[in-house]
């Protein structure tokens, strides 16, 4: 690919990325903020590209620009599409304090950024990510690895996402009639003890 | 190939993460800080990638992966709080759950 191709779909991406952040901070409704969530987020899967890492594109549209969104999507739908946040600050100054401080930590973050450029020492080098994806490939070097060195973390995944499906799963099921009965009885009880002990 | 150097990308993943910072901040629809939440963990995927570049090896690359993984538990358990949260006070807005018992 010519050098000045890459420079330039960079740039749409930077662009891209940063706009739809910053928009995200501006759009009123919820649902615009989602869909200029998913703007960034394939512009992120662009810049993976370019970095050569095709897998996790792939997989940042698939899992994020695909199945979260979805899933942030269907919650804005079931709480109601129409609500609009209140303009009035609850606390005074907050916006532009934070705003002022979001400056300095950005500043702080790319100066961060810039100097540790110089702090890697050793490792192949960045030609080494290409010769990997020629052979054996990004996929597969992906697999060797994560099945590899990182065979643990990955069994230990499992665990958390069968955690996160019981947690759900109690967070959001729905009380029974009797059961919402018991649960008032026992509220009143406690508050008829706190009275009691007061 | 001739690539743009990693100091542009390491400055998009800066800027993106001060911007989920200042999303969190400022805005007051749990859903909508939830989202910034998720900007700022793209960002940190990014800065993952970069430095996977910059050290010639895959790993940066498989902790992304390992991001994602979490990313998509905590927003599952997350919006299932924001759910059980507006069955209660029919409201997704940080003020309004001001009372730290029911």
């Amino acid at each position: 690919m010519a050098g000045g191709v890459v420079q330039f779909v960079f740039a749409v991406t930077f662009v891209m990325a940063l706009g739809c952040s910053i928009a995200m901070l501006f759009a009123p409704n919820a649902v615009h903020v989602a869909l200029f969530l998913v703007g960034a987020q394939i512009a992120l899967a662009v810049a993976f590209l370019l970095e050569g890492a095709q897998f996790d594109a792939i997989m940042q549209i698939i899992v994020y620009a695909g199945a979260i969104m979805v899933l942030f999507l269907f919650v804005i739908m079931l709480l109601g599409v129409d609500r609009r946040e209140a303009l009035v600050e609850p606390l005074r100054f907050q916006r532009s304090l934070a705003a002022g401080l979001g400056l300095l930590l950005a500043a702080a973050l790319v100066y961060v950024g810039y100097r540790s450029v110089n702090l890697v020492v050793g490792g192949a080098g960045s030609g080494a990510i290409e010769a990997i994806n020629r052979s054996p490939g990004n996929t597969q070097g992906i697999a060797r690895v994560l099945f590899g060195t990182y065979e643990l973390p990955f069994e230990a995944t499992s665990v958390l996402l069968v955690v996160a499906i019981v947690g759900v799963m109690v967070l959001a099921r729905r009380i029974s009639g009797a059961q919402a009965r018991e649960a008032a009885r026992a509220e009143q009880e406690a508050a008829g003890r706190e009275e009691e002990a007061a | 190939m001739t690539s743009v150097p990693v100091e542009y990308y390491l400055a998009l993943a800066g800027l993106m993460f001060a911007v989920g910072t200042v999303g969190v901040l400022v805005r007051r629809n749990a859903i909508v800080i939830f989202m910034f939440i998720e900007l700022m963990l793209n960002a940190v995927n990014l800065l993952f990638v970069t430095f996977a570049r910059m050290h010639g090896n895959l790993d940066g690359q498989v902790l992304v992966f390992f991001v994602l993984v979490v990313a998509a538990a905590e927003v599952t358990v997350g919006l299932a709080i924001i759910v059980s949260i507006f069955r209660r006070r029919a409201s997704a807005d940080v003020d309004d759950v001001n009372l730290l018992k029911w």
